[in-house]
């Protein structure tokens, strides 16, 4: 060991400060905690057993994607994007996709926009189970936990079958989808939606009326809706205080205008309120889906936007015509180059809107690329969200308020 | 001849522009032709007078002067703006020693988004807007993070992402993507001190650093060789069991799987 070098790391420990004179106790939680969900750290100040400050601390997991994005061209950033929100990977996909794609302002083919929404709802529905599984698990229900990953591995193959990855999808290119669905595959679709329903009736009766988790739930981490506006709060919390706001109703996008579904709103405000949002969302979302498959019947063939100034040309024409052929080259070694302009693009993924604002000057890389990611903002929240809690409802507003730190900290 | 390169901008630049290219940008309209932002406008101008405003992509843009910054939000606010979506810094040193500060602005009421921006120019401060929206608490520190814009009257003005003892700011465009030396070296200097840079050396900085030279020969598995070594050329069945076999385990043969049609 005579190569060691003596390192300059004293001994410290932060996690109890006894002596202050306001009889207060600071406890450090994480970065390491099992229902941190990833790395993120809270110092909180204790009077008795109740929270009396909170300083979330995040970071821990900073790849720095905005600057990765300022070094590649567009359709280079899209596996990046997997790895924000990656419970939901084509949600990052599609809100990135979109948001090029009304920067250079083209319009994608039907039955792409078709696949895209079957995987944006997949999506959701996986990136629900996954939060209704972790969430019950932090406040003590094992079996639900075990149910949730059955279904959610019925959601993952049907991606898997069609992009062949489970996790990081990268199913969404700028101006469509890569691949058409694979043969039988909306009749496992169907297959699932027949299922899911009763499987969402499993979780329910197991929770919904169970007194320990009503008594874990009610009343605790309420937002008022001022609160949820002011703090910059979007998705099911904004929409468990009593403000009816998707984005997928009120600024459609896609061909969400042309499905039927309801937007669940509850007025409560209290984590068992947004329980029985996430819940409705997944049942809209089975419905959502069964009424894709009748849409994807009908559409007409075609999966990619035929821009070829901005997007290569199909395969076909690529090996066949000289034209395409050169544009397809440029296209690949130097990249795009959109319009001179600035965008911002939001969309509803799983935990709230999601947005892009892409600062371009023309250039294949993208002058500056900002990501409006809504777990930063539900975490940046705690500070107000958690003071007056008691130390053990911190983790149910933890996994209540399904933050996800790859988001946060990109 | 050695070839130019910009330090104000170390960013990856395009190889090759065609020179008789022309630059197309998006269209901007006058906010005359939406009859919404028209009335927006004249209630905000009762606040405060705008130095530019358009409409780009369907998006309201108010152009300020950034000491009014606080004002014209408390005004968009009071006009129905009650969301702060983000808010963030565009880096324009380079061409106008400043930057581009935008606050993205929702009203749920009237269904309609807006951009506030203002100009910056380099080491002046920007009032918080936090007092208005709170959103704005971690997004003015994350702004001051990644470009160094000092934010006065903000409740905790310390880093988010990056270590509280980061030398630099990231997201400039002076800063380079790999990080510049105070970043490459930043667990060295930390855990053991700078004297300490010369015992440890470049190669053992990084714990994840790969030697992409080291072996040779590996694309064809189990047959990987220290480079320079000699490697044989007989084919190896690639089979996941050793002959003698493992106590308790069946062995399984390639031709004996079989695939099933559906899961069961």
């Amino acid at each position: 060991m005579e190569n060691q070098i003596p390192n300059r790391l004293e001994p410290f420990f932060e996690n109890i400060a006894f002596e202050r004179d306001d009889n207060r106790m600071v406890i450090n939680m994480g970065p390491q905690h099992p229902s941190a969900h990833g790395q993120l750290r809270l110092i909180l100040e204790l009077d008795g057993e109740r929270v009396a400050k909170v300083v979330p601390c995040v970071g821990y997991m900073h790849r720095g994607m905005e600057k990765m994005a300022e070094n590649m061209i567009y359709n280079e950033f899209i596996p990046t994007t997997d790895r924000m929100d990656y419970v939901a990977a084509s949600s990052n996909n599609y809100g990135f996709a979109l948001v090029v794609e009304k920067l250079i302002d083209i319009k994608v083919p039907r039955r792409a926009e078709i696949i895209r929404m079957m995987l944006l709802e997949l999506n959701r529905i996986s990136s629900h189970l996954l939060w209704l599984a972790t969430h019950a698990l932090d406040v003590g229900a094992m079996t639900i936990f075990l149910y949730a990953f059955r279904e959610r591995e019925y959601v993952l193959d049907l991606i898997e079958d069609y992009c062949g990855a489970r996790l990081t999808h990268s199913s969404i290119r700028i101006g469509g989808v890569p691949l058409d669905l694979p043969t039988g595959w909306t009749k496992q679709l169907e297959a699932f939606c027949e299922k899911f329903p009763k499987d969402i009736d499993d979780y329910e009766g197991l929770l919904t009326k169970n007194r320990i988790w009503k008594m874990r739930l009610e009343g605790v981490g309420v937002v008022t809706a001022e609160q949820a506006k002011s703090w910059g709060c979007t998705g099911v919390i904004l929409r468990g205080s009593g403000i009816e706001w998707d984005l997928r109703k009120e600024e459609p996008y896609a061909l969400y205008d042309e499905v039927d579904f309801d937007v669940p709103v509850a007025k409560a405000g209290d984590s068992y309120a947004r329980y029985l949002l996430y819940m409705e969302e997944m049942r809209q979302s089975v419905r959502i889906l069964k009424q894709l498959i009748r849409l994807y019947e009908e559409s007409e063939p075609g999966i990619i936007a035929d821009v070829p100034r901005y997007i290569s040309a199909p395969k076909e024409q690529i090996m066949t015509q000289n034209y395409a052929l050169m544009q397809h080259f440029v296209l690949v070694t130097q990249g795009m180059r959109p319009p001179k302009g600035e965008v911002y693009v939001a969309t509803e993924s799983p935990k709230g809107e999601l947005g892009f604002y892409i600062n371009s000057q023309g250039d294949p890389y993208p002058y500056r690329l900002k990501v409006r990611a809504p777990s930063f903002f539900h975490c940046g929240f705690y500070q107000e969200w958690m003071v007056g809690e008691y130390l053990a409802d911190v983790v149910t507003i933890i996994g209540n308020s399904n933050i996800i730190l790859g988001e946060i900290d990109r | 001849m050695r070839q130019f390169t910009p330090k104000d901008n170390v960013q990856k630049k395009a190889y090759f522009t065609d020179r008789f290219r022309i630059q197309p940008s998006i269209p901007k309209h006058k906010v005359e032709t939406n009859e919404t932002f028209q009335k927006q406008l004249e209630a905000l101008k009762a606040y405060v007078e705008p130095l530019d405003t358009y409409i780009e992509a369907n998006q309201w843009v108010i152009w300020i002067k950034p000491e009014e910054n606080k004002q014209t939000l408390e005004a968009m606010k009071a006009i129905g703006y009650e969301n702060l979506s983000e808010l963030s810094a565009v880096d324009f040193i380079a061409q106008k020693q400043g930057f581009e500060v935008f606050y993205q602005l929702l009203s749920m009421c009237h269904h309609t988004r807006a951009r506030v921006k203002c100009f910056v120019p380099q080491n002046e401060t920007l009032q918080s807007v936090e007092s208005v929206y709170k959103s704005a608490n971690w997004a003015e520190r994350e702004m001051y993070d990644m470009f160094g814009i000092l934010i006065e009257n903000h409740p905790y003005m310390k880093r988010i992402l990056m270590p509280d003892d980061w030398h630099g700011h990231p997201l400039l465009k002076t800063y380079p993507l790999l990080g510049d030396e105070a970043a490459q070296w930043y667990e060295i200097d930390t855990l053991f001190g700078k004297e300490y840079r010369d015992v440890v050396g470049p190669e053992q900085r990084d714990p994840a650093r790969v030697d992409l030279e080291d072996t040779t020969n590996f694309v064809r598995i189990r047959h990987e060789v220290p480079k320079g070594a000699s490697y044989a050329n007989t084919p190896i069945e690639q089979e996941y069991q050793e002959e003698e076999g493992v106590f308790g385990v069946k062995k399984v043969r390639k031709a004996q799987t079989k695939t099933l049609k559906e899961r069961r």
